[in-house]
This record gives structure tokens, sequence and C-alpha cells, in this order.
């Protein structure tokens, strides 16, 4: 016992250094009128970052704060939206790639090592190269579509209202769509190969296979590559930034926060963003885990 | 004799080397066109006379991401960068974090035009050099224009009526990708620049005036908005609601668009020996509104040098500050990169007037720019403008109408001055 406590103490102090601590000073920034002109001085303000009433000179009371900010709700909204449907997108084709890459064909080292390109890349930089590709006017999206005629009319993926977020949702889903399948192929190879024989001389047919046997067995891989997606994807700013700063179709948690925290001189509502952004992501992460059963020490 | 020679050149060759002394000094700018190009060949010569390097730390061109992080440096007290390239509206959100450069810029700053060494003052304070102003043009297409006899427009809705004939007839002549009007409609800081020139240029007011009052839910502002909402997918692309300065000088300079709204620095660009539109274009004012109080109205911008409150060599840096803002180094800059000097002697040098006429022709258009409100509103001016750009982008978009938008943003911006700004 006293052993283990000794191997763990240096990951725990690390943890908390880096961890630990910024996450209690972003908590605390909250509860305070921390600017960053004037980084030393705050006051503690207890929860008007999250809601208060304010009294304007007319006499009119308005509710200020976090919550009474429908920019945060559309953010929230948007952050919801773009974490169900890029998950379920990567989940799915992650599955489809997992389960071709985890066939025998010749080429399947160079298959395998090429499928993780786009995950490889910095997301910064393959945003930026979709941006190009997505230019309306000098974009090779809109001219293939155009050369196909599949399109009378150049789109303008980023700048529209109604494509903003599918073109965000599409490129996240090229880029992470090879790490789920990293994943799922993971747990694909850990499922005994004399189970699919038992299955074959009893003449099982393949998809009656895949439900009764593939699925359940590789269920635990399969939430924990979920729960790893769902919560970087909660998190999204880099691409939504490089892509579409600003839009307010677009605009998640995680940019909502860095606009408060740095553009404008609100620090304190920034952090209280990101206060609430974590709480939000522990609850779902416990929510997830106590619902799925999912344990992530990998056993069953 | 000799012996006292021989001395006498040591002792001076001392003192010389002392002053020599070589510092290492990085200075940030956003990169628009050929900006960082002309920038380092004014470091070359700076680190030629002095000994010292200058590293350049390039950012992107828009504004608005630029500051998100050079806020965060200064809160962090970094000391990598001494110099920052400071936008004309940042100074009262960043004064407390540069060096107070009265003193040492006391005998060039009456070379100066007074205004702009105004608006980089704060409570007293000198907290930048300027270094190019900025106003906008109206550029067209002047072979266009006299091949349908139409005269450059004065008004918006003469813009919009040649933009649209010349449009659909070139089209129909066989260029397919040609665009009547380019701007900046992008939600970010320039398209706040855009849309407060039409509001103002149909006498709609600075969307906060003078006195800290919030004027922009009037009937001109909507009619305005309401005007360059009709432009989207009409005569200008729907990807104009992401382009931002260097998007539309790309559409403008391959020859395909009739109008373009955009800062000086594009007039050197669009002469320069690949461009498409090279010899073809010329300059005009921004067109007027129609109304009450309608008038020609450029946003002001321009660019400064400040030098950081964190910097190791702040010596070093406020020398080199005063190099770049130099008259020298200010007329190097309008002939390369046709940035409009600050020094008002300029504007009668005649090698400017001869590479880029536009220069003489401008001083009048940005001593009558309209400045973005961001002395009144202080430290939230970021968050008005992102506000107003936000009204503005939501109706450029078709999302809610102009009116609708502005009676929303009238409203917040009623609640974020709370009490005062």
């Amino acid at each position: 016992m006293r052993s283990a406590w000794m191997f763990l103490t240096p990951m725990i102090l690390v943890l908390a250094a880096v961890a630990g601590w910024p996450l209690l000073r972003t908590i605390y920034f909250g509860f305070t009128n921390t600017s960053l002109s004037d980084f030393e001085n705050q006051q503690w303000v207890g929860f008007d970052n999250y809601f208060s009433v304010l009294t304007l000179p007319s006499g009119k009371e308005v509710y200020d704060g976090l919550f009474a900010d429908p920019v945060w709700w559309a953010a929230v909204w948007n952050t919801i939206r773009f974490t169900v449907i890029s998950v379920f997108c990567e989940t799915v084709f992650g599955l489809v790639v997992a389960l071709v890459l985890n066939a025998s064909f010749k080429g399947r080292g160079l298959v395998r090592a090429a499928i993780l390109i786009p995950w490889a890349i910095p997301t910064i930089v393959s945003a930026k190269m979709w941006a190009w590709m997505l230019n309306d006017q000098f974009g090779i999206i809109n001219d293939i579509l155009l050369r196909l005629h599949l399109i009378s009319a150049k789109i303008a993926w980023t700048a529209d209202p109604d494509t903003a977020m599918a073109a965000v949702l599409m490129v996240d889903i090229w880029k992470t769509t090879p790490f789920m399948a990293l994943l799922i192929l993971a747990g694909l190879q850990m499922v005994p190969n004399d189970i699919y024989e038992a299955a074959r001389i009893d003449g099982v047919n393949p998809i009656k296979v895949f439900w009764k046997v593939t699925l359940p067995l590789i269920r635990p891989a399969l939430m924990v590559a979920v729960i790893f997606r769902a919560l970087d994807a909660f998190r999204i700013f880099d691409l939504i930034y490089v892509l579409t700063p600003n839009n307010v179709q677009t605009k998640s948690m995680s940019v909502y926060a860095k606009e408060n925290l740095f553009d404008f001189d609100r620090f304190a509502l920034g952090s209280a963003a990101s206060t609430a952004l974590f709480v939000i992501l522990a609850t779902f992460t416990i929510l997830y885990m106590w619902l799925g059963r999912v344990d992530l020490s990998g056993g069953r | 004799m000799k012996l006292r020679h021989a001395l006498l050149a040591f002792a001076a060759a001392t003192i010389l080397g002392g002053q020599a002394y070589a510092a290492n000094l990085s200075i940030v700018l956003g990169s628009t066109g050929k900006d960082e190009q002309v920038m380092r060949e004014l470091l070359d010569k700076f680190e030629k006379d002095t000994g010292n390097k200058v590293q350049i730390v390039p950012m992107p061109s828009s504004t608005t991401d630029q500051f998100g992080q050079y806020k965060l440096w200064l809160a962090a007290q970094n000391s990598d960068i001494d110099v920052y390239q400071t936008d004309v509206i940042w100074a009262p959100q960043l004064a407390n974090q540069l060096l107070d450069l009265t003193d040492a810029m006391k005998d060039v700053a009456k070379d100066h035009f007074p205004a702009i060494i105004e608006s980089q003052t704060v409570n007293g304070k000198l907290v930048a050099l300027p270094f190019f102003t900025d106003a906008p043009a109206l550029y067209y297409r002047k072979d266009l224009l006299d091949k349908y006899g139409k005269q450059p427009p004065k008004t918006w809705d003469e813009l919009t009526a040649t933009a649209k004939e010349i449009q659909d007839k070139e089209r129909a002549a066989g260029a397919k990708n040609l665009w009547g009007f380019v701007f900046q409609g992008n939600a970010y800081e320039g398209l706040t620049c855009n849309a407060l020139e039409w509001v103002k240029s149909n006498g709609g007011g600075q969307i906060v005036e003078p006195d800290g009052s919030i004027s922009i839910n009037n009937p001109q502002a909507v009619k305005a908005l309401e005007l360059a909402r009709t432009w989207i997918n009409n005569i200008s692309p729907p990807g104009v609601l992401a382009y931002q300065e260097e998007e539309s000088r790309g559409v403008w300079q391959t020859g395909n668009a009739v109008f373009m709204r955009n800062w000086p620095y594009a007039y050197s660009l669009g002469n320069s020996g690949d461009s498409a539109v090279k010899g073809k274009f010329d300059v005009v004012p921004l067109p007027a509104g129609t109304g009450d109080g309608a008038r020609s109205a450029a946003t002001l911008g321009g660019w400064n040098l400040a030098v950081s409150k964190y910097s190791k060599n702040p010596d070093a840096a406020v020398a080199l500050v005063k190099f770049l803002g130099s008259k020298d180094s200010q007329k190097y800059e309008a002939i390369n990169a046709s940035h409009l000097p600050t020094i008002q002697a300029l504007y009668e040098d005649a090698d400017i007037a001869a590479a880029q006429p536009i220069i003489p022709r401008w001083k009048e258009v940005f001593l009558n720019a309209v400045p973005r409100p961001s002395a009144p509103t202080k430290v939230k001016y970021n968050e008005v403008s992102n506000q107003f750009w936000t009204a503005v982008h939501k109706t450029l978009s078709g999302t809610g109408s102009a009116a609708d938008n502005l009676a929303a943003l009238e409203i917040s911006l009623t609640k974020l001055k709370g009490s005062g700004w």
C-alpha cells in the first residue's frame, strides 16, 4: 500500500500543478471582478458574473451575467449540436473504417498508416487548408462541384449561416474519424478469433455476427472512444476559430470564453464561462460513466 | 605624440563600442500585403545603423485576432516582445502596459498630425508613435466604367446601379466570375469599419457619439444597412460575409470585381507586376448616402508603434520606434507599401506623389475621416464593436431585419454601458 502511494505521489503532484492549480484559479477568478489590464487587484463579487440584476440610469432593471446572456446560451446550443452530430458521424464512419482495416488484405499496413494522416496534421494547419479549399471564389470544392454540375452557383461555405456549421462539422469529421477508427480497431483486435470461427461453423449470417458478437464485444472500447471524442468535441475551439471566427452560428462555449477572457475587458466573465464549461463536462462524464457502466480501466 | 593618438583612438573606440552595445529586439505586427517585407527592409537599415538585431514576429492580419494575443502577452508581462504595432483603436485599452513615450518623442511628435498624436495620448501620456494612417478608398475599374460610359459613383445608390449594370453586361459577354462590389463583410473589426461608413455617410451617426450617448438605432442607420443587405448575392458574392481585406483584394486583383472598398495598401499591390488590374483602376473617396447629413465618410484607421513596459531593452526599443516613425522611414513605407504618412510634410513630397499618386490626394480624406467610438467607450470598445458587427453581420446574412437587429443592439449596448462607459 505504502509503495503504491510512493509511486503515485509524483504524478499526483504534477497533475495538481498543471491541471488542479489553473482550474482552481479559473474558478476563483469567476467569482471576482478581475480584469486583464489590472491583473493584480481584484475583489470578490460572489455570483455576479453568473447572474446579477443591473439598474440602468433610466431606472429600468435588467439581468446581467453569464446565465442572462443570450450569446452564451446560443454558444451552449451550438456546442451541443456540434458534439452530438460530430461524435455520432465519427463513430459510425470510424466503425466502418475499423471493420475494413481489421479484415486482412494486401497492403493493409500501408492503408492503416495512410488513414491516420488527417489526424496527424495539426488542427490549425488542416483548418487553414480547408478554409482555402472552401473559399467561395477560388476554392477547389466549389470548382469540383461546379464542374460536376452538382451546384449551379458558388457556395460561400463558411459565410452562409446555413452552411457554416456544416462546413465546420465536415472538417472535424474528416479530421477525427481516423482517431475513432484507431481506438475501435484496437477493440476489434481484442476479439478472439475462435468466436468468429464458431459462428461460421454454426452458419450464422455475417450481419447477425456483427450485431450479436462483434458489437457487444467491442462495446467497452467503443464507449471509451465515444467519451474521449465527446469531451474533446465539447471543448472545440481551434477549428471554429480558424474557419468561422466570430460567427454567431458557430460560436462554441470555448470561443465565447476566449472572446470574453482576452478580446473584451471581461476576464472574470470569461473565467465564469470556463468554469461553467468545466461543470457541464464533469457532470456529463460522471453521468455517462454511471449510466453506461464504463470501466475506464479497460476491463469488461 | 603617436602614443597619444593611439590612446585617444583607443578611448574613442571604447566609448563608441560601449554605445554600440547590441540588443536583440522583437517587433510584432499583423501582416497585410507587403507589410512584413517592407518592414524587414527598414529593419535591415536599422540593424546596419545601430548594430542591434531585430526579429519580426508575424501575426494574422485581422486586428481582432492580434488584439487577443497581445492582451494576453501583456497581462502575462511577457518580455519577449519589445515593440508592438498597435491599431489606432487600442490606445485606451493597452495604455497601462505600454511605456510612456512623451519625453522620448518630444522633438518629433510635433511633425505628426496633431489629431493622430492625440488619438494615441491617454491621460496625457503618449503611448504609441504613429507609423502610418489609413482611410479607405473606393477602388474602381477605369477600363470598365469607360467602356459603359459611367462616372465613378458619388452615392451608394449610384454604386449599386452601376455595379449591377456592368456586372450583368460583362457576365453576358462572358466574364462569368465578375462581381460588382467587394468589401470586408467577415464578422470582425473590419466589418465595423465598413458598416460605420455606410451608417455615417447616410447621416446615421457613429454608433456611440463622442459624448457617450448610444445613437445607432435610427432610421438612417436602418436604411443604410437595408441597402447593404441588397448587395449580397446581387452585386457582391455571398462569400463576402467571410472576406477580410486580403480576400476582397484577391477577388479584385484577379480582375473579378468592378468596385472594391479597401485601404490604400491595395493601391501599390494593384499596380504591381502580376496584377490583372495593373494600370486599369483608380480610386475615389467612398460614396455618400442620401438624406439629412449625408456625406462621404471614411473610417479612420492606422497603425502605431508602442514599446512594451516589460521590454528588457527599453532604450533600444524606443530608438527603434523613433527610427520607424521618422520621416525617412515613413517616406520609404509610403513609396513601397502606399501607406499614408502621419508626418504632415510628406504630403508635399514630390517622390511620394510620383510613386503613389493616391497619397497626396488622400490627405483631405483622412483629415475628414470618422473615428470609431473607441475614445468614449474606453475599455469596452471591443465589446461595443463586436456587438455592432454581429448585428450587421446578422442583417447582411438575412437573420432578422436591420430595424430589429439595431433595436436589439441598442438594448444590449445600453446594458453594456450600465451607469457609464
